[in-house]
């Protein structure tokens, strides 16, 4: 297959607005969770794109960043369906940034599919329309009597076809219809395929550009001292001895620290360790990972805390259960470490800013280095790179900042910051710690009757002072099942560590915490953890199918000798997710063998890409509750590399089982679905093979000795 | 100082400070930046590429020992994309980013090279240096196995 995913040509913007063949444009809706906080700006004109070439060539114009998540294949079905081309002739490239064009550019919330379903099939179906008539004007026939095949309009009466691109001139200059009809899914022959990926081929030989690839002539290498504190600032440096360092070029103060400048990216790195600089630590200073969580347990004793939700009576409700069980439930502050660390290559001029950054935030980063340099937005040109992994980290924009501070001290020398792989891990933005406090009972038959849970957690998700953040409690508040007195609460306590999105956002910890406890009210009543689930699933006809999925795939109840099962739900992003570990702990050591899941993502674009991305999340979440931890001690991470902050690798990896519940909702999105539900997944199964409730994360061998 | 290899095929110089480690040179002296950096401390295996055939960590190889050595980076696997590693990969669409690709594609091809049939154990073996934070890992262990026959019917 000859397709390559290339970055926007200098001319790009020329084709975009010359429209030589045929361009059509359809406005995106906005994130909503973007919209609901009301940071989003709705886009006024089109800003999706396909262009068909004189050669038959189809270029998609791809608005949506890649980050391993399928977005350049998957959005291009969506087109390619309804335009009915040949998909051997798709080729993509990433939009530049033009809010006025394509509106907000980012990817975040596992929103893309989400968001560009409907508007991307009616931008193919209007070019497939515009083609037709195009056509019908050539041959002077009733379009009515045209159909297409696969890159040709086609005269059924009278057996003469057209190539698409000997039509799209004609067709470029048509007005572009509206309400055009979309297909029937029933006749979708790409949408719900495994096509292959598009970008797969240069990403085996080498060719694809990340954001670190970035190759600008006469560019200079930049790393960045920051202060190991958070919060803290430059007091004073000496330069002397780094600059001394063969290959350094220069050392330049920035707000955010002192950067050395080299002649590679290694001699900079060792006029960094030369570098001599006293910091201004600041109060974050005296911050460790214990007082934090001794701070959030104060909290939760202490304050109220504001209501994320309240149904029935729950205090009262459990006075007068059965049973009533308490739990205590933490989870750690997590780094995202994409394989590709932070980066951002920038040239500053008097009137002008080029970047080649690998962005989930393409418009914040152009907003961001305009702020910095007073240039007009416009006046930025933020080219949209390949990156290696996201998982939230990319939607900051810190690192694109920082290139630019420093691009800013030199115009006219393009500077690509590169940030080690200790950089990026210990000025991250966190996935927050939390704290929760839960309650629960159960009346004389062994079913819940009552749920409180009390949460502390810091936010970065703020909205009104009082409100609720919505990610903070996510996953708890959410839960479907119908226990009929439930109180959620939370209590905001901001230790000063920085934090933001990670895959899955606040469902990661708390679908944990919810899910565990869930369990434990399960054991208390005697009850099987399937069958208690199934029960409180009622009014959650989606999420009570793909738990009967997974159960029967996992064949709960009966696992092989020496296993134990664990099951967790979640219900995030738009699609319904459930999951079944298979563990064994054997003298204290747990090895993780299986994990089955079934996911109901509504209509399916891509069943290769969600398989993929059911797996990623998979292990995402196994390193998370198998390994790595973020602790802090005076301020600082404790952690710098992958010696410290181990992950998942290849020998450890359990067999997955990935089983799609097809359905035909309105499609949810996949990239951050299995996340959530491993870590619970994986404590229920701990508990059933040991009888041990592991309540924080993540799982050390200590707790299973 | 002057130091010259043997670079896909082609003779290279590079004047630079000989501790400077092969992954820098690869990447910022002469931009051939399919060899990734990812740890700096042979800890996650996306800076991968074969010195005299064996796989080796560029980024804590010095370049001073590499001189006279004969390197291959991913650029340099194959001509067209036709390795049976490479084959086996795009038959798998293993890439999901595809940062750790190069590393992985680069030990994978190692491990034929010395094993013709590899069996899980050894692909546990080889390839464990490899970080994977997209979580590819089944993904590649079927690519090996895959690569070992295409490998073998060439053969
Ligand atoms: S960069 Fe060399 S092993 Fe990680
Ligand atoms: S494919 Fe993204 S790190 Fe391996």
């Amino acid at each position: 297959m000859s397709t390559t995913v290339v970055n926007p040509s200098a001319n790009r913007r020329d084709f975009l607005r010359t429209g030589l063949g045929l361009l059509v444009g359809l406005a995106l809706p906005e994130s909503s969770r973007v919209l609901a906080q009301g940071r989003g700006t709705v886009p006024a004109k089109p800003n999706a794109y396909i262009h068909i070439g004189a050669d038959d060539s189809v270029t998609f114009i791809i608005t949506k960043a890649e980050m391993g998540q399928g977005t350049v294949t998957s959005l291009s079905q969506l087109l390619a369906e309804e335009l009915d081309c040949d998909w051997k002739k798709v080729r993509t490239e990433f939009a530049p940034v033009d809010p006025a064009l394509y509106g907000m550019q980012g990817v975040f919330g596992s929103q893309s599919i989400r968001t560009c379903w409907t508007p991307l099939r009616q931008a193919g179906a209007s070019a497939r329309a515009m083609l037709i008539d195009a056509a019908a004007q050539k041959w002077n026939v009733d379009k009515a009597q045209l159909r297409t095949d696969t890159g040709f309009v086609v005269n059924p009466a009278s057996g003469a076809r057209f190539r698409y691109g000997s039509l799209s001139e004609a067709a470029s200059v048509l007005p572009v219809p509206s309400g055009v009809p979309l297909k029937d899914p029933k006749q979708f022959k790409y949408i719900g395929k495994s096509v292959k990926r598009l970008d797969t081929r240069d990403k085996v030989n080498g060719k694809a550009k990340f954001g670190l690839d970035a190759v600008v002539p006469g560019m200079v290498f930049a790393v960045l001292a920051r202060c190991p504190v958070f919060g803290g600032k430059v007091a004073s440096f000496d330069a002397t001895k780094a600059k001394a360092v063969p290959g350094v070029k220069s050392v330049v103060q920035v707000p955010n620290g002192v950067a050395v400048i080299g002649e590679n990216t290694w001699a900079a790195m060792q006029g960094r360790k030369a570098l001599e600089v006293k910091w201004d630590e600041g109060p974050v200073a005296s911050v460790n990972s214990a007082g934090i969580s001794k701070m959030f347990a104060d909290y939760v004793q202490q304050q109220p805390g504001a209501v994320a939700k309240k149904t029935g009576d729950a205090e009262h409700a459990l006075a007068s259960a059965a049973k009533k069980v308490d739990a205590v439930y933490e989870a750690p502050f997590q780094s995202h470490s994409p394989m590709e660390p932070m980066n951002c290559t920038a040239v500053v001029r008097a009137d002008s800013c080029e970047i080649w950054a690998p962005t989930q935030m393409q418009a914040g980063g152009r907003n961001a280095a305009a702020q910095i340099t007073g240039l007009k937005p416009e006046q930025v040109k933020l080219n949209t790179l390949f990156m290696g992994g996201g998982f939230g980290r990319r939607g900051g924009v810190d690192y694109i900042s920082e290139a630019v501070e420093i691009a800013k001290t030199m115009p006219g020398t393009p500077v690509k910051l590169t940030w080690s792989r200790e950089d990026d891990m210990q000025h991250d933005l966190y996935r927050p710690a939390s704290y929760v406090k839960f309650s629960g009972g159960v009346d004389a038959e062994g079913w819940p009757v009552a749920l409180t849970a009390k949460v502390a957690c810091p936010s970065f998700f703020g909205g009104r002072p009082g409100a609720v953040d919505s990610t903070a409690v996510e996953g708890i508040h959410t839960l479907e099942y119908t226990i009929p007195n439930i109180q959620v609460d939370w209590r905001k306590a901001d230790p000063g560590i920085p934090t933001t999105f990670w895959r899955a956002v606040g469902y990661t910890q708390n679908t944990f915490f919810a899910e565990a406890f869930i369990d434990e009210l399960a054991a208390a009543g005697g009850k099987d953890p399937v069958e208690l689930r199934r029960r409180m699933l009622g009014n959650s006809p989606r999420l009570r199918a793909v738990l009967d999925k997974v159960a029967e795939k996992s064949n709960w109840g009966k696992p092989p000798a020496g296993r134990h099962q664990g099951v967790a739900l979640v219900n995030n992003i738009g699609s319904f997710t459930a999951m079944v570990a298979e563990v064994s702990v054997d003298k204290g050591k747990l090895k993780v063998h299986r994990v089955v899941c079934a996911v109901d993502c509504g209509h399916i674009v891509n069943p290769a890409i969600i398989t993929q991305q059911i797996e990623s999340g998979i292990v995402y979440g196994l390193s998370a509750s198998l390994k790595g931890a973020i602790t802090i001690d005076k301020g600082r991470v404790q952690q710098g590399n992958f010696n410290t902050y181990e992950v998942l690798r290849i020998d450890e990896m359990p067999q997955i089982d990935v089983h799609i519940v097809e359905t035909d909702n309105h499609p949810g999105g996949v990239g951050e679905a299995s996340v959530p539900p491993l870590a619970p997944a994986v404590a229920n199964a701990i508990f059933a093979a040991t009888g041990k409730r592991l309540r924080r994360l993540p799982i050390r061998p200590e707790d299973l000795a | 100082m002057a130091i010259t290899f043997t670079l896909n095929g082609g003779k290279q110089t590079v004047d630079v400070n000989p501790q400077t480690p092969l992954l820098w040179v690869l990447r910022d002296t002469l931009g051939m930046t399919g060899t990734k950096f990812g740890c700096g401390m042979a800890l996650c295996g996306a800076c991968t590429v074969h010195v005299n055939g064996s796989a080796v960590r560029s980024c804590i190889t010095p370049v001073s020992g590499i001189a006279g050595k004969t390197v291959t980076s991913i650029e340099g696997l194959s001509a067209d994309t036709t390795h049976p590693v490479q084959q086996a990969w795009i038959e798998e669409d293993v890439p999901q980013c595809g940062y750790c690709q190069s590393g992985q594609l680069m030990a994978a091809a190692s491990l034929l090279a010395k094993t013709a049939k590899p069996t899980d154990a050894d692909i546990d073996e080889a390839m464990r240096g490899n970080i994977c934070r997209c979580g590819t890992y089944s993904q590649i262990r079927r690519a090996i196995h895959r690569a070992a026959e295409i490998k073998g019917a060439k053969a």
